[in-house]
């Protein structure tokens, strides 16, 4: 029998509002194997870690319930407390009475009877809590980042700029992502191109930081220290090597039917093509649903007009397997399909655009020069309506479009809005809006810009319809402020399309098994304490992928995930999760059910010597690996003979958590 | 049948997941959203770390109903675990029905670390379904009682 303290937070109010902390301390003490019990306003507080460590030596406790808030917040601060003391880390219970009791029930008796219960259950576990003590294993140096937009470069220059080594996976053919295809950037209108492509020619040049092209994520395994990683790298039919980026091939190319993805579609390229002209590497890819050599085995130009011999039809995608300590992702956003919106015609008519196809059109490298015209037929527009929030804050209940703000638009809106009216003072610009919403710094005085200097007419209010009427566009809307309705007769519509998740997100969180949100966006291990890590160890978090930024916090979250990730490659072994599997080599039978289940492959089968009451001899049992086992207990319950059991879950610990509640 | 017991309240055991559903829950908790008092959760790393025998034991000891948590199908921290718990669950619950425990006791439900909401709606559903059943009397062994 263990003898054991039960130490009961209050957490100032939180908890004792709706417990009887004082009852609760005083009702375990009944408990078998309590020799101790107090409480206290805040238990994690210096003061109240010092009555824990006291009460451990003082009462020679060798196994501490602490009632408080969930394990997942305060289970590693006890632990250290109790080593502290000399206590073993892993005879720490926690109960947890705040987020799972004093939180949801209003009622005084209720709380404090369901507090009990909880505790006791605790004190039934930690009765049967053994000693545990942590292996360590060693960590690879080595990080990957997955998406080369400005997220994953700024993580991995700040990783590389520590000493370590980084490799980049990006799906396209270039790094740069979606900033590089911006044309400028509030509040300040420098230039998207200027202040990132330097930073695209850092990371290629850093000889810590290994650029992937063209390559996706095939599969993950391992775990934080130690993952192993399938990279699949495509065939772009060129040598990345032996192509200088010259880009004759591209002019050459007689298919020039493929849809330019830099300039969202809106003009077309050829079917050998560099993806914009500061793209990194430098280096043509063959599109093979476009080429004509792929579909018709005849023309070749390309290979003819390339005095670098760079063009390799025969080339195959490869898989590159590679370790790494560290995981970061950085899979960014895209905007959301606009298509599904009928009411605005984005469908019927070419002169509404989404904001990034706006973007393209104002930008010198795209499909018009940078000259503002028409996408339908290149003619000047008088008049431009802006729509803020196509498919942002829409209701739960709505069949399309997201409950969340997308946050980046009503400044991008503002932006555009005041590139048009500084470049054309002729056009005239509405822009609908539900709110406007500019929480960053200098941000509200360059909307207050858009709207006093620069002319822009802000409606408060939403656009019902959009249709073409004799080639213009006709939109209807309300004006919440004069109540009444507005028609307005443009040329262009703008919409400020929702942003989401990159669609590979999904498939990338379930290799990494990391969690993410309804929206798929990734979860944090702590949404305020920890924002920049996965709850998975090892994965990190940079930019979109996690919700909707802008730039600035794009770049800030980055280098606050390459400061964890430093922290992590910086040691050269981690402590590893004591609560692993064990088999007792007595009741094993050796069938193996274990090893079938394992996702992890740390069973294995040795011949053992073995001896017991009822057998003396050699025998096939089963191994744990300790290093390698995460702890999930999978083989526990697949093991017939009970053989196999978790510590720090046994089956009797739980069984008596299951007994202590339904008592 | 019910029983007219006015005092009653039934117990409920509700194993979560480390993972997903634990985090839920503590979601739940501090977002306020309310659930009853007689749901105890206990934490488990992975909804396949579940033995049918602790399911078992707390039909026995008097529980009156029994739900596990776990991550949605391909989001298990552990990859495959809640694969392995949904299969074994849809066995259990089959057979604990054959000996008399009626299947609206036993319930599996995916909930994310996100999905505080459904957590607590879950909870609140579950706690009706069995308060409406009433106390469980099947596989409550008198002898097991201390």
């Amino acid at each position: 029998m263990h003898r054991i303290g039960v130490f009961v937070c209050w957490c100032g109010s939180n908890i004792a509002a709706t417990v009887d902390v004082k009852r609760v301390a005083e009702a375990v003490k009944s408990e078998p194997g309590v020799v101790f019990s107090t409480d206290y306003q805040y238990m994690c507080s210096e003061n109240g870690q010092a009555t824990i460590r006291n009460a451990i030596k003082e009462y020679k406790l060798d196994g501490i319930v602490v009632c408080s808030c969930s394990p997942r917040m305060h289970e590693a601060t006890f632990r250290k407390t109790a080593l502290t003391a000399g206590l073993n880390p892993y005879m720490v219970e926690i109960a947890n009475i705040r987020e799972q009791c004093s939180w949801i029930h209003k009622d005084m008796p209720e709380g404090t009877e369901k507090a009990i219960i909880l505790a006791r259950a605790a004190i039934a576990k930690v009765q049967r809590n053994a000693p545990l003590v942590a292996g360590s294993s060693p960590v690879t140096k080595r990080a990957l980042v997955i998406g080369g937009g400005i997220a994953g470069i700024q993580t991995a220059l700040d990783v590389a700029e520590a000493g370590y080594e980084v490799d980049i996976v990006e799906k396209s053919p270039t790094i740069g992502g979606r900033m590089a295809q911006l044309d400028k950037t509030f509040p300040t209108l420098d230039c998207a191109a200027c202040i990132l492509t330097p930073k695209m020619v850092d990371a290629s040049q850093n000889e810590k930081i290994n650029l992937i092209t063209y390559a996706e994520l095939e599969s993950v395994s391992g775990f934080v220290g130690n993952f192993t990683a399938k990279i699949r790298k495509k065939a772009r039919y060129v040598d990345e090597d032996k192509c200088t980026g010259c880009g004759v091939c591209t002019e050459k190319c007689p298919s020039r039917k493929g849809l330019n993805e830099f300039n969202m579609g809106l003009n077309t390229r050829g079917a050998v093509y560099i993806p914009f002209a500061q793209a990194i590497p430098n280096v043509a890819v063959i599109d093979k649903n476009q080429c004509l050599h792929f579909r018709t085995g005849k023309c070749g130009l390309c290979e003819k007009n390339c005095s670098a011999g760079a063009i390799k039809f025969d080339q195959t995608e490869e898989i590159l397997e590679r370790q790494y300590g560290a995981i970061i992702v950085a899979t960014g956003f895209k905007p959301i399909d606009a298509s599904a919106f009928d009411e605005y015609a984005y469908c019927q008519s070419k002169d509404v655009v989404t904001s990034l196809e706006f973007e393209r059109l104002m930008n010198a490298a795209g499909p018009s020069k940078g000259t503002l015209v028409c996408p339908s037929d290149g003619r000047h527009p008088k008049e431009i309506v802006f729509v803020q929030c196509v498919g942002s804050r829409c209701s739960s209940d709505a069949s399309k479009g997201k409950e969340y703000c997308s946050k980046i638009c009503c400044m991008y809106t503002a932006k555009h809005a005041m590139l048009v009216r500084e470049k054309y003072p002729d056009v005239k610009v509405h822009v609908f809006y539900i709110d406007v919403r500019t929480p960053g710094k200098n941000f509200d005085e360059f909307y207050r810009r858009a709207v006093e200097q620069y002319d822009v007419d802000y409606i408060k209010g939403q656009v019902g319809k959009v249709s073409v009427e004799n080639g213009r566009l006709h939109v209807q809307g309300s004006n919440l402020i004069d109540n009444e309705q507005v028609h307005i007769d443009c040329d262009m519509v703008v919409l400020a399309t929702a942003i989401e998740p990159d669609p590979t997100a999904r498939s990338i969180g379930t290799m990494l098994t990391a969690s993410m949100d309804t929206n798929d966006f990734f979860t944090e291990a702590h949404p305020k304490l920890r924002p920049v890590e996965s709850p998975t160890a090892g994965v990190f978090l940079s930019g979109v992928c996690q919700g909707p930024k802008d730039i600035p916090e794009t770049v800030a979250q980055a280098s606050a995930a390459a400061a964890k990730v430093i922290g992590l490659l910086s040691k050269d072994s981690l402590t590893c999760n004591p609560c692993v599997a064990h088999s007792d080599p007595l009741l094993c039978n050796g069938c193996s059910q274990c090893e079938n289940v394992c996702p992890y492959g740390a069973i294995s089968y040795e011949d053992r010597e073995v001896r017991g009451p009822e057998f003396r001899g050699v025998k096939r049992v089963a191994v744990v690996n300790e290093a390698v086992c995460q702890g999930c207990g999978a083989c526990t319950v697949t093991c017939p003979s009970t053989a196999m059991d978790l510590k720090g879950f046994s089956n009797e610990q739980i069984m008596s958590e299951v007994d202590a509640i339904c008592r | 049948m019910p029983v007219k017991n006015e005092n009653w309240t039934p117990t409920i055991v509700a194993f979560c997941c480390n993972w997903c559903s634990y985090a839920g829950a503590d979601l739940a908790g501090s977002s306020r959203l309310s659930y009853p008092a007689n749901v105890k959760i206990i934490r488990i790393p992975c909804s396949c770390r579940l033995n049918p025998l602790f399911v078992l034991r707390a039909f026995q000891r008097g529980a009156d109903g029994v739900i596990l948590c776990g991550c949605h199908p391909g989001d298990c921290h552990y990859t495959t675990g809640n694969y392995y718990a949904r299969r074994r669950m849809t066995l259990l619950f089959s057979m604990l029905d054959y000996l008399g425990i009626d299947r609206r006791r036993t319930r599996v439900e995916w909930v994310s670390a996100a999905e505080g909401a459904k957590f607590s709606a879950t909870m609140n559903d579950f706690a009706k379904t069995i308060t409406e059943l009433g106390e469980n009397k099947k596989l409550g062994d008198l002898r097991c009682k201390e």
